[in-house]
């Protein structure tokens, strides 16, 4: 099947429900390339430093405020960014909702000025979407020739000396995963029907987001992830940053669905995030008891999901207020995955750590009524 | 007369200071360096002038680093402060540097005699030794371990200048450390021109920071200073100007002050003295690093070793290591991967604006190359190379450990007499003496000194009776030697031995043994270590069985710990813990099982049972006693409801049965209903076992034999009235049953040494269920079920046989008109009890339970409510 991409143009964005990074956060980008004296690696907009300020947030000599558009650790960014600046490419993993996808377009637009190059990683990815398709109309017409040839975005990126993106990576067939590895080892990609290959430019790098705890993901093969420098993005550090977080969005989706806004649900969302974190870390909040972990992601996005439907239930069936009975259900749902291990891991959280929690009762009750 | 000379950039009149951070490799080759180059007629190191003597055992062969100089006090060997050194620290390579010049090397820092007595001043106010020995710690740290890294060294005092935050700020840097590895650790190698440069560098910029902060608000580094310069004074009139000082490079400033005699004099005037003693000791890599809590002041020597060591790349050579550690750890690892983390950790370096990459920058590039982004082999990276599993040796000719003389001093005060000829010693723990030889023992046992092994007691079975065999020989005195590791005192050293088994542990079982002979051996202090690693190994553990077996270890050693009168509190809070887990557990653990491992679980089951009974009744103080109480009136659920009017508690636990009965599967919930009704807490226990009972009993799933067991304990509890376990027994016999799992029932419920064939004997309906259901059972089957009915029935006492024998013959005809609802009594007893011959029981009773007064009114009660 023929696939043809075409390139938007920048110019007709304006309007754009969602800008691409590089035109959102133009102004930036500008402001930093104009103050940039630093070496900048052959065809990158900026020098690696330029590249960690502009996702980290800072204020240029000229008073220039940048904003912070990674929340996190430094360290991540710096590697991430050396890892492109030597050359190798970037895996960047994590559980959802941990902003890989965000970090890898911010560091293309930062990088190459351009974040587009993008190849959505599914489970019906073909090879083409990797290497290059025919535009079958002059194939059949012309015969064979590279103006039959329709460019993958990685194509362009190589011959562009450009930084491609691959978005969840793990979701690709394993057999076309590893159509990257010549790709990411000898740097060229050939093209057998012309005799020809396509060499890959300095400047050309890839950034592949993948999702390492869900399930159904095809495992990278050793050969492919030799390849590549692996950065975990991780979940928010403390509670508050995460109370935060999901506050935030809750309110937000809260909004685009027209709920109804509920008073006090901070109580709630904060006692969400708790249980989230803990069953996650396999410790409690305090550092006193370890825990078994589930089987499931128990991710930000998933925590944000159980609070926006315990407030849809206390909107539309309760008495508007956020209570512990409307996320109890719901947070059974996202903890017990495997109905027999984990149903056993709830229940011993539930009896060893919620029970004597001061000022749980509530909840507690709630989730035996659920779990029964 | 020496203090008018300046810092020379070459060796010339006036003594060489070399300013250093100790355990730093940077300052180490320098130091190597400048010796080499100034050649000087004596070495001057920071460190107590008792251990003089000692110097010389560092050119021992035998000596290997690392290794402390520990100083103690004679007569309180628990008071005792350490100086740590490792092959790359400055101090010790400048005592190598003398020995192999044959040049004197002599410490000048102030006595030990009077740093360990001011942490005896200090430390009146927590007035335990063990408080006070840790003072001493952090002050021997201090004067051997961090002069120059603040953060370490003030643990416990306040308000210090940290010299090193205020010069790396000065630079730009927001952490101190780096900046001093930048500065100085990260320089050069031995190639470098001027090898007095790097500390005239340093001097001066300690010089400039002392101007401004003086002492730095560490009120004692006057003092020190003092001794410190009288003594370079003396060397100096000794050997002339050609002296080199290696010392912290907090102090270089103070050793150029000019100051006289006099004054010096007069501050060391009235110091406090004690006895001490030093020696030589082994030291681990792990005590080097900060986390261990000695504070010697580095969080990575193997790191700091490695830069010590490498003649060159060090960086390449580090990731080479760290490679060849994952490939022993089967982690593919190729050398293309050692090179690119080579490219991103120097990269990395850049970025960050640092000379050479540094521990930071490797482990960075580690992680997202070596290890594709996991810290698992992170940490194992950390454990092995950054920390580094070295064991320092010491050679035999070093003196005696204080542990070696606390163990004398404790075998005097209890009048234990180590003898080579083997005898068995028998201790009664209540008596003050013989409790503490018994903790002695204990103790050395946890220690790897098999001084004494206990033996079963002979005659009495009483927990306040033990038996030893006592045999000394000469090779404990080398183990007792490598304990001296471990700790000053033998409970010192048992202490932090049982902590540091405890986090090594691998099975649960281990870590329970390890909490009983804690108990055993008197060490409250390593309880909550040992509680701790405790309760996350239940935590993490999967498997009930394993549960279930450290459960009865644990309720045991609750009872000990009450016969010794140790503080069990933590203890019995873990074992409620653990039981919880074992009941969220057993239920799903005991489906689908075949018929060994339900064979295996049933032991399970009845070990929990035991625990579960002792754990509820120990517990002290009143509440147990009234938890007794109620649970004496809620024996009998049936009685409780019959006696509508009897107290709330027993009603409500009854209700909280009743409403189980009713259908509600979930163990836990009627249990926590019951247990939210009785206030929580330790007492309801039992009611939360009983309710697992009732679901293993119930539960198809669940293998015939467990379900029987399950309802035999119900009915022994006197949870189970005994027509519901009839109406039981009968569904489980019912010709729908296969029958080798209708026989796995019958061998759970009246099988082992249980008293199941008088069950059958009294009750003849049960008995009758059984004659019928066997009667029924199938030719074809009965050759299946026979080895199992014989195995339940052989184990009975021959009397019993025979009587279940006769029964059966007699009266089979009979029941099967009667039926289960037949009024008239049990067959082959009378209608009622009679009350002649039962009341000539009770003097006997009373003569067995001890009960003098025959108007006893509790116990009596609780008897009727056993009889019923």
């Amino acid at each position: 099947m023929t696939v043809s991409v075409e390139t938007t143009d920048p110019t007709t964005t304006e309007g754009a429900l969602r800008p691409h990074a590089e035109h959102a956060f133009a102004a930036e980008l500008a402001a930093l390339a104009a103050q940039d004296d630093r070496p900048r690696p052959a065809r990158w907009k900026l020098s690696p430093w330029a590249v960690a300020t502009y996702l980290l947030g800072g204020t240029l000599p000229d008073g220039t405020v940048i904003s912070p558009k990674y929340v996190g650790p430094r360290r991540i960014v710096e590697v991430a960014v050396t890892t492109l600046a030597t050359d190798r490419a970037l895996l960047l993993l994590g559980v959802p909702g941990t902003a890989k996808t965000w970090v890898s377009e911010h560091l293309a637009a930062a990088v190459s000025g351009d974040s587009t190059l993008l190849v959505q990683g599914t489970a019906g990815t073909p090879e083409e979407a990797i290497r290059y398709g025919w535009n079958y109309a002059q194939l059949l017409a012309h015969g064979p020739s590279r103006d039959a040839l329709v460019p993958s975005p990685v194509m362009r990126a190589m011959a562009d000396g450009m930084t491609a993106r691959v978005e969840e990576l793990t979701r690709i067939p394993a057999d076309v995963q590893d159509t990257l590895i010549t790709i990411l080892s000898e740097k060229t990609l050939p093209i057998p029907e012309l005799g020809q290959e396509v060499q890959a430019v300095r400047g050309f790098n890839l950034i592949a987001t993948a999702n390492d705890r869900d399930r159904g993901v095809n495992d990278l093969s050793s050969a492919l992830r030799r390849r590549f420098n692996t950065v975990v993005l991780p979940l928010p550090e403390s509670p508050d940053a995460e109370v935060d977080i999901v506050a935030r969005r809750v309110d937000q989706i809260g909004r685009s669905l027209d709920l109804p806004a509920v008073p006090d649900g901070i109580a709630e969302i904060r006692r969400v995030v708790t249980v989230f974190r803990e069953l996650r870390d396999g410790v409690t909040a305090d550092g006193r008891t370890k825990l078994k972990s589930p089987s499931g992601t128990l991710s930000t996005a998933e925590a944000i999901s159980v609070v926006t439907n315990g407030l849809a239930l206390a909107a539309h069936f309760g008495d508007g207020v956020l209570r512990a009975g409307d996320i109890a259900a719901g947070i059974l749902g996202a903890v017990v995955r495997d109905p027999a291990a984990d149903r056993v891991i709830w229940q011993e959280y539930l009896e060893t750590v919620v029970r004597e929690r001061d000022g749980w009762k509530d909840f507690y009750r709630a989730c035996r009524e659920v779990s029964v | 007369m020496s203090d008018d000379t300046a810092w020379r950039r070459s060796p010339g009149p006036g003594p060489l200071l070399l300013g250093v951070r100790h355990h730093g490799p940077g300052s180490a080759r320098a130091v190597r360096a400048a010796l080499d180059a100034a050649r000087p007629r004596a070495v001057l190191i920071e460190g107590p002038p008792e251990a003089d003597t000692l110097i010389p055992l560092a050119a021992d062969p035998e000596m290997r680093p690392p290794v402390a100089l520990l100083a103690h006090a004679v007569d309180e060997p628990g008071r005792s402060a350490f100086w740590p050194l490792a092959d790359f620290s400055p101090e010790w390579v400048a005592i190598r540097w003398a020995l192999e010049h044959r040049v004197p090397a002599r410490f000048i820092d102030l006595p030990a005699t009077h740093t360990l007595a001011w942490g005896r001043e200090e430390g009146t106010a927590t007035a335990t030794p063990e408080a006070d020995g840790e003072a001493a710690d952090t002050d021997g740290a201090d004067a051997g371990g961090a002069d120059t890294d603040g953060a370490a060294a003030d643990a416990g005092r306040q308000l210090r200048v940290d010299p090193l935050a205020a010069l790396a700020a000065a630079a730009g840097y927001d952490d101190a450390e780096r900046w001093w590895e930048d500065v100085v650790e990260h320089r050069g190698g031995p190639g470098e021109r001027d090898a007095f440069a790097p500390f005239a560098a340093v001097a001066e910029a300690m010089g400039a920071l002392r101007e401004t902060y003086g002492a730095g608000g560490r009120d004692r580094d006057p003092v020190r200073e003092a001794y410190m310069r009288l003594r370079l004074r003396s060397a100096q009139r000794e050997f002339g100007e050609q002296v080199a000082v290696v010392c912290g490079a907090w102090h270089v400033p103070a050793l150029r002050a000019r100051s006289t005699v006099a004054a010096d004099r007069d501050l060391l005037k009235g110091l406090p003295k004690v006895r001490t003693d030093m020696t030589w000791v082994p030291w681990t890599n792990r005590r080097l690093a900060r986390a261990s809590g000695y504070g010697a002041g580095i969080d990575s020597p193997g790191w700091y070793g490695h830069l010590f060591r490498a003649p060159d790349r060090p960086v390449e050579r580090w990731l080479t290591k760290v490679a060849g550690l994952l490939r022993e750890e089967d982690r593919i690892v190729s050398s293309a991967h050692v090179i690119e983390a080579v490219r991103l950790a120097e990269t990395l370096a850049v970025m960050r604006g640092r000379p050479l990459p540094g521990l930071g920058e490797t482990t960075d590039a580690v992680r997202a190359v070596l290890c594709e982004g996991s810290d698992v082999p992170l940490a194992l990276v950390h454990d092995r190379l950054v920390v580094g599993d070295v064991l320092g040796e010491v050679p035999e000719a070093a003196p005696a450990v204080p542990l070696q003389r606390d163990l004398g001093r404790e075998q005097r005060r209890l009048r234990l007499k180590p003898e080579a000829l083997e005898r068995e010693l028998e201790l009664d723990l209540r008596k003050e003496t013989d409790a503490g030889r018994s903790r002695l023992l204990h103790r050395l046992r946890l220690l790897g000194v098999g001084w004494g092994e206990p033996v079963r007691s002979r005659g009495s079975t009483g927990t306040f009776r033990e038996t030893w065999r006592l045999r000394w020989e000469p090779e404990l005195s080398v183990r007792v030697a490598e304990a001296g590791v471990w700790g000053t005192t033998v409970e010192g050293a048992a202490t932090a031995r049982a902590e540091g088994d405890a986090l090594h542990a691998s099975a649960l079982a281990e870590v329970t043994g390890l909490a009983e002979h804690c108990l055993l051996a008197g060490l409250p202090d390593a309880l909550p270590v040992v509680m701790r690693v405790l309760a996350d190994r239940a935590a993490l553990d999967t498997d009930v069985g394993r549960l279930a077996q450290a459960l009865p270890a644990l309720v045991r050693s609750l009872r000990y710990g009450d016969v010794r009168g140790t503080g069990t509190e933590a203890l019995a809070e873990v074992a409620a813990g653990l039981a919880e887990r074992v009941f969220v557990g057993l239920p799903p653990a005991c489906a689908a099982l075949d018929p060994d491992a339900a064979e295996e679980m049933r032991g399970h089951v009845d070990a929990v049972h035991t625990a579960v009974g002792l754990l509820a009744e120990t517990g002290g103080g009143t509440e147990t006693r009234t938890a007794a109480k109620d649970r004496a009136s809620a024996a009998n659920p049936a009685a409780a409801e019959a006696r509508a009017g009897a107290e709330d508690r027993a009603a409500a636990e009854a209700r909280a049965g009743a409403e189980d009965r009713t259908g509600a599967e979930d163990p836990a919930a009627a249990g926590d209903r019951a247990g939210m009704v009785a206030g929580g807490g330790r007492r309801d226990l039992r009611l939360r076992w009983r309710a697992v009972l009732r679901t293993l009993s119930g539960r198809e799933t669940v293998p015939g034999v467990l379900r029987g067991r399950a309802v035999r304990i119900l009915l022994d509890e006197g949870e189970l009235a005994a027509e519901e376990a009839a109406r039981l027994m009968g569904l489980v016999l019912s010709p729908g049953t296969p029958p080798a799992d209708a026989a796995a029932w019958i061998e759970g419920f009246v099988g082992g040494s249980g008293g199941g064939g008088m069950l059958l004997v009294h009750d003849e309906r049960l008995l009758g269920l059984v004659d019928a259901w066997l009667t029924g059972v199938p030719v074809e089957a009965f050759t299946d079920v026979l080895p199992l009915l014989r195995r339940t029935f052989s184990v009975y006492e021959p009397g019993v046989r025979r009587t279940i024998g006769e029964l059966v013959r007699r009266g089979p005809g009979e029941r099967l008109h009667g039926g289960a609802g037949q009024a008239g009594g049990t067959p082959g007893f009378g209608a009622e009890a009679d009350a002649e011959r039962a009341d000539a029981v009770l003097p006997v009773l009373r003569l067995l339970l001890g009960l003098d007064a025959p108007d006893a009114e509790e116990p009596e009660n609780d008897l009727v409510g056993a009889g019923r």
